[in-house]
């Protein structure tokens, strides 16, 4: 048992024993070491004003990703190396991505720019990335910037981050990896009383005794939602147990039958095997959140907490997956769909803990399309989210798995459209009326500030057509505007 | 791709001026060095402050405001309300509507009922959710038509009028007319709204305060805590973001901090939480627009009715100034022979519309575009061909509000060469073509012009400070009463005092804006930043100069003409001596090396009461063509390709103006498209956040994106180097974003004018398909 939480930064060993177990990476910086170059700018994860590089050993590999700091927990950054804005000059050289953004008149205010900065850090240390706009633009969705309308920071990453990286930090790479290797253990962390703690369990065990221990406690994994609870419901959660350290827990394990996501699995993490089961399931994960959110952001987390507007449960119930829970006693599985009982109210025991879900791969005979609609392609939250598993059998489906999300209280199927389209001929328009018509039976949407009752039911219909549409062959870049900016790119390309 | 244009240096004699030189913090930004007022080292037991607020009411009698357990909170030090202020209750600019503590009512969701001072912001956020209040509803007015329909304004309604539009209307061949709503967009500085006070001796205050108006900072302070405007200093160094929201929206803050520290005699810092900020804070206006058009038949327009029906909110703020720009801009770049323009400044009980970058002007400019389009699409020509026989020209010239345009041949020039250079004639085979094959995904095009006029219409604004000082070092003290957000003033004019003074940059120290070196000034604004100060800052480094050179040559005995500034020295016939020599020499001789500049625009003469004279100054103009994608199943949309031509006369900084082109015209495009701002029906905001306000991020941004600088050739009028202002008219160039999605959704019906409102949402953009759909089924 540890009682510290030790991180490196720049170049230091930093060890802690008085950490709240709520205390944010950015109130660390900003009120305890005075260090204000980064900046917070909505205190929601949503902005990526304050965004730092955290530096981890990935299979030995020494991987910088871009951390949302206000609402990363202090805690969670154990084991690792701590990067801001300031660590990247050397000698008073400006690091290569700084040089590109001030040549470049990549900022203009400049409130934005550390979180910038700090994004291309990431960028320029990140392995297998090809030069494209897109790549950038992908990478760079969770930094907003008012002022500059974005084409300069655009020119600035494509000019410096693509080439092998050439700085400080990988040239003492052997040097920060050793040191990290030395501060990484397999011992729990427990900082704190019984009243009050952060709890680092490194074993399923260890956290399921802890957790029947105190089942009031929040489990936290990538934070990218209790974050919020902190930040902005000012909740006081008196005990944290973060779940990032336990061992095999975040395991993504791709086998004939399906694809098993640990549930302290990334989004990161697992979408290139999410991609190999469906290109849409790709498309979906990286229009989740940003990078920011994804690289901290868990698919167990984003179920196990239950919102109505995630985006992974429509398409993994639509898909049959299963989840896994366990606590002190044992393990169950159900199907997932199951797990929403109603809003904000879940099929979980007071100290039960998601420990996986499992996602069947599609047969050959299976069609599969998932669609994201928002105000905003990246990083907004979807208006509605439909997902679709059409069983085809000679034009005709023999079974369909249909899931919306943001159209009732929890991610829910849609059984009548489902039992509604048995039958119905994939060459025929004319027979998929009765499962359109069923959709309307299926949901009650609600009006709120994202889109109307009336417009979430229009496009949950539109999106069933076009999903039936592209089961019959139409091309993607004929039904969706996504596609079509690709397409008319690889063309001019 | 992308260039800046680099104006030929050598053949001007220029150093520094017109040079594409950085933004002078560049360097600091991306290092994590520039440092904002949240940043500021604080004073030992500075304390912080809070607001709080009635968190479920929007409006009523507040007859209770119990705030016991607030004030037992722990780390709590003190809790103020209205009975604390010592001066006056009201940090309005002018009207005196604006209370800084509500005081027995509230008058719209998330008015500041009174304000946690503790230990700790974090303290102080937790204390301020324990208070109990109590609010006796009012059923209050949301929106436009409400306040129609309640007959309230803010302020007096107000009109052009110019021939008589009711016979233009009864002689013309078609009249059209419709309705369109025009949303409002909120600012989201990243840095949100922030100040620091410190007590000074004998009840003085300085103020850090992140504003673009320090002046107003400095007398709402004083006023707030009634003492002397002269007891009162306000800084500001740089804001993170402005665009408008920080130019009355900032008093409140300041004038809170202020009043914890005159309270507890301490330093105190507020800084708004993102969600109270959107919520407290104003926004751009929105508004209804009921419009009616009367043309030949042919599309050349007859006469105009325009009512601009607008959102005010609770209080007046800058509404006057804002709709009468929403005026000023009903026309667009087009010719009214008979017009009228009404604006009523409507009252509702929500958040106070303020200031934003355009300033009302983008409003008025796409109804006029709208009007455009529906006489395009009812008389199936091309909405081009419509905009440009619309055009002012030689003959008709004349605004509504009376003012020539003068310029009429450079908007010709410069639309012709957009014309061209974007291929719009083969790119409108092109989406025809597009769209004939494509039942789902519809193309649209459009091109688009600005015409933006320079200058406040509240003349007095029209006048600027600036404070120069030589070092007998031959360094220089460079000061102004303008502010810097990001826009890149202060480099500008850095760049000109550089030039006056012949000497590198380095030797200009910049300094923060404060209220005790440059006094009364104008708020940065109205795009006005650089013509303003840096024509000031030349006059104060201009006069040292001349008294430089009166003492060379006397003490020299010989003329004016053979001394010279440059690169460092200067030259006094065959002698050289550094810019130090001389200073130190001209101190010894008991020289002023310090003076004090001082510039008013010339030329205006508007007369607000009879509508006469002339309001602005010159007009900036620009061009853009957009095209787009859209999704007739979703309303999901794409920006395929824009092209911008805009017309900063003789670029001060061609880098620092691309940079306002491309980012005004993103941030324009955010306003017409995904920034939509939506209130509950009780009156509350439920878009206070990033999480639910999506303004642009990288990826909107056009692939294609082709931004140009016009090759001017110079602002006709006498302004600094022959340049033009460039803050707020490229907001407008996003017009054509607006325009491009109604013309893919026209092409589902020709002849029929979609009913698309801004912001183009997806869900808006399905109703103007569904509106098509209909008109379709139903023949």
């Amino acid at each position: 048992m540890r009682d510290t939480i030790r991180f490196l930064k720049g170049g230091e060993l930093i060890e802690l024993t008085d950490v709240k177990p709520t205390e944010t990476v950015l109130d660390y910086l900003r009120l305890r070491t005075g260090q204000k170059g980064t900046k917070e700018g909505c205190g929601e994860g949503d902005c990526g004003a304050c965004t730092v590089a955290v530096g981890r050993l990935v299979e030995g590999k020494l991987v910088y990703q871009p951390v949302n700091s206000c609402i990363q927990l202090l805690g969670m950054i154990d084991g690792a190396e701590l990067v801001t804005v300031e660590d990247l000059a050397e000698d008073g050289r400006l690091h290569p991505v700084q040089r590109a953004m001030a040549d470049l008149h990549g900022s203009q205010c400049g409130f934005c720019t550390p979180g910038f900065i700090m994004s291309l850090f990431t960028l320029y240390h990140a392995e297998g990335q090809t030069k494209s706009r897109k790549a950038v633009t992908d990478w760079l969705a969770g930094n907003l910037c008012r002022c500059t309308g974005y084409r300069p920071i655009i020119d600035a990453a494509l000019e410096s981050c693509f080439d092998s990286a050439d700085d400080a930090f990988a040239w003492r790479g052997n040097e920060t990896r050793e040191k990290l290797r030395q501060i990484t253990d397999s011992s729990d962390i427990f900082l704190g009383d019984s009243e009050s703690f952060f709890a680092s369990p490194t074993s399923i065990d260890g956290l399921a005794a802890l957790y029947r221990q105190h089942p009031d406690a929040t489990l936290v994994s990538g934070a990218t939602d209790v974050g919020l609870w902190i930040t902005k419901q000012l909740r006081e959660l008196p005990k944290v147990i973060w779940l990032g350290r336990i061992f095999g827990l975040d395991r993504v394990e791709e086998t004939p039958s399906g694809l098993l996501i640990g549930a302290t699995a990334t989004y990161v993490s697992c979408e290139a095997a999410i991609a190999d089961l469906s290109p849409d399931l790709g498309e979906l994960w990286r229009r989740i959140g940003s990078k920011q959110v994804r690289v901290s952001g868990t698919v167990g987390g984003n179920i196990a907490n239950g919102s109505p507007i995630g985006d992974t449960p429509p398409a993994l119930i639509a898909l049959g997956a299963t989840l896994e829970l366990q606590n002190a006693d044992g393990s169950r599985t159900l199907p997932l769909e199951d797990f929403f009982i109603d809003y904000g109210r879940q099929d979980r025991k007071e100290d039960e803990f998601v420990t996986g879900v499992f996602v069947p791969r599609p047969d050959p005979n299976q069609i599969f399309r998932c669609y994201k609609i928002s105000k905003r392609f990246d990083q907004d939250i979807s208006a509605v989210m439909g997902a679709f598993r059409f069983t085809v059998m000679d034009s005709r489906i023999t079974e369909a798995r249909i899931a919306y999300g943001g159209m009732a209280g929890t991610p829910k199927r849609a059984k009548g459209a489902e039992t509604a389209l048995i039958g119905a001929s994939l060459e025929d328009p004319s027979t998929w009326g009765a499962g359109m018509k069923a959709l309307l039976a299926d949901y009650t949407p609600m009006t709120d500030m994202r889109a109307s009752a009336g417009y979430r039911m229009e496009t949950a219909r539109a999106l069933l057509a076009k999903a039936l549409m592209e089961a019959s062959g139409t091309e993607a870049a004929q039904v969706r505007v996504l596609a079509a900016r690709e397409a008319a790119d690889d063309r001019a390309a | 791709m992308t260039a800046p244009l680099d104006p030929n240096l050598a053949e001007t004699g220029l150093r520094h001026v017109r040079k594409a030189l950085p933004h002078d913090s560049a360097e600091k930004h991306v290092s994590g060095k520039a440092i904002y007022i949240d940043d500021i080292v604080e004073p030992v037991g500075t304390l912080h402050v809070v607001p709080g607020w009635a968190r479920k009411a929007v409006r009523g009698k507040l007859v209770r405001l119990d705030l016991d357990k607030v004030r037992q909170a722990p780390g709590v030090v003190a809790v103020l309300t209205a009975d604390d202020i010592p001066g006056t209750n009201d940090c309005s600019s002018a009207f005196g509507d604006d209370p800084v503590l509500a005081k027995n009512e509230i008058l719209f969701y998330g008015q500041v009922a009174f304000a946690v001072v503790a230990e700790t912001r974090d303290a102080a956020r937790r204390a301020a959710l324990l208070a109990d209040i109590e609010v006796e509803p009012i059923t209050p007015i949301i929106t436009a038509e409400d306040a129609v329909a309640a007959d309230i304004t803010v302020l007096p309604d107000y009109q052009f009028r110019r021939g008589s539009p009711e016979t233009g209307m009864t002689a013309a061949e078609k009249t059209l007319s419709g309705v369109m709503h025009i949303g409002g967009q909120e600012h989201f500085y990243l840095e949100g709204q922030v100040a620091m006070a410190i007590p000074q001796e004998d009840g003085g205050m300085f103020v850090h305060s992140s504003t673009q108006h320090p002046t107003e900072i400095q007398h709402t302070v004083a006023k707030v805590l009634g003492v002397p405007d002269a007891a009162v200093t306000a800084e500001v160094r740089r804001m993170g973001g402005g665009f408008g929201g920080k130019e009355s929206q900032a008093n409140q803050w300041a004038a809170l901090a202020a009043l914890a520290a005159d309270r507890t005699g301490r330093a105190c810092k507020m800084r708004l939480d993102r969600d109270d900020d959107m919520i407290m804070t104003g926004k751009r206006h929105d508004f209804r627009v009921e419009w009616q058009i009367g043309h030949d038949g042919e599309g050349r327009i007859r006469a105009v009715d325009l009512n601009f029906l607008a959102r005010c909110g609770y209080s007046a703020d800058l509404s006057l100034g804002v709709n009468d720009r929403t005026m000023f801009h009903a026309d667009s770049s087009y010719f009214y022979p008979d017009a009228v323009i009404r604006s009523r400044r409507l009252r509702t009980d929500t958040c106070s519309n303020t200031a934003f970058r355009g300033f009302g002007g983008p409003q008025g400019m796409l109804a006029a575009e709208r009007m455009i389009d529906a006489i395009a699409i009812t008389l199936g020509k091309d909405p081009l061909e419509i905009r440009k026989l619309n055009f002012y020209d030689g003959e008709r010239n004349l605004t509504p509000y009376g003012m020539p345009v003068e310029e009429y041949q450079v908007m010709h020039d410069l639309i012709a060469e957009l014309e061209e250079s974007a291929g719009y004639w083969a790119r409108r085979e092109k989406v025809k073509a597009f769209n004939a094959e494509n039942a789902i995904l519809k193309k649209g095009l459009a091109l688009t012009p600005v015409k933006f006029g320079i200058s406040f219409t509240l003349k007095h604004l029209n006048q600027a400070g600036a404070l120069v000082h030589l070092y007998t070092d031959g360094s220089v003290h460079l000061n102004h009463g303008g502010t810097e957000m990001g826009q890149g003033l202060y480099q500008k004019v850095a760049q000109v005092v550089a030039e006056e003074f012949g000497v590198s940059m380095d030797k200009v120290v910049i300094t923060a804006t404060n209220t005790s070196k440059v006094p009364n000034t104008a708020p940065t604004a109205a795009s006005s930043g650089t013509d303003l100060n840096a024509m000031a800052a030349k006059k104060a480094a201009g006069e040292i100069k001349q008294r430089l050179i009166a003492f060379l040559s006397e003490q020299h005995q010989c003329s004016a003409d053979v001394i010279y500034f440059g690169d460092n020295k200067v030259l006094v016939g065959e002698k050289s001596y550094s810019l130090a020599e001389v200073a130190k020499q001209a101190h010894v001789a008991r020289i002023q090396l310090s003076h004090a500049g001082f510039y008013a625009t010339p030329m205006i003469t508007w007369e607000r009461e009879s509508a006469t004279g002339r309001p602005f100054f010159y007009f900036a103009y620009g061009g853009a063509c957009a095209e787009v994608t859209i999704d007739t199943m979703t309303g999901e949309m794409t920006v395929d390709r824009v092209d911008l031509l805009h017309d900063v006369g003789h670029s001060l900084n061609p880098a620092i103006d691309m940079g306002q082109i491309e980012g005004g015209f993103i941030q324009g495009m955010g306003w017409l498209t995904t920034e939509e701002l939506v209130w509950d029906e009780e009156g509350r905001l439920r878009t206070h956040a990033p999480s639910t306000y999506k303004i642009p991020t990288a990826s909107d941004v056009p692939e294609d994106f082709r931004v140009k600088l016009y090759e001017s050739k110079g602002n006709p009028q006498d302004s600094i180097y022959r340049s033009k202002a460039v803050g707020e008219p490229p907001v407008m160039l996003a017009n054509s974003v607006f325009c491009a999605i109604n013309d893919a959704v026209a092409s589902l019906k020709p002849g029929v004018v979609p009913d698309l409102d801004a912001p183009a949402t997806p869900e808006a953009i399905m109703k103007a398909v569904r509106g098509m759909r209909e008109r379709q089924a139903a023949e």
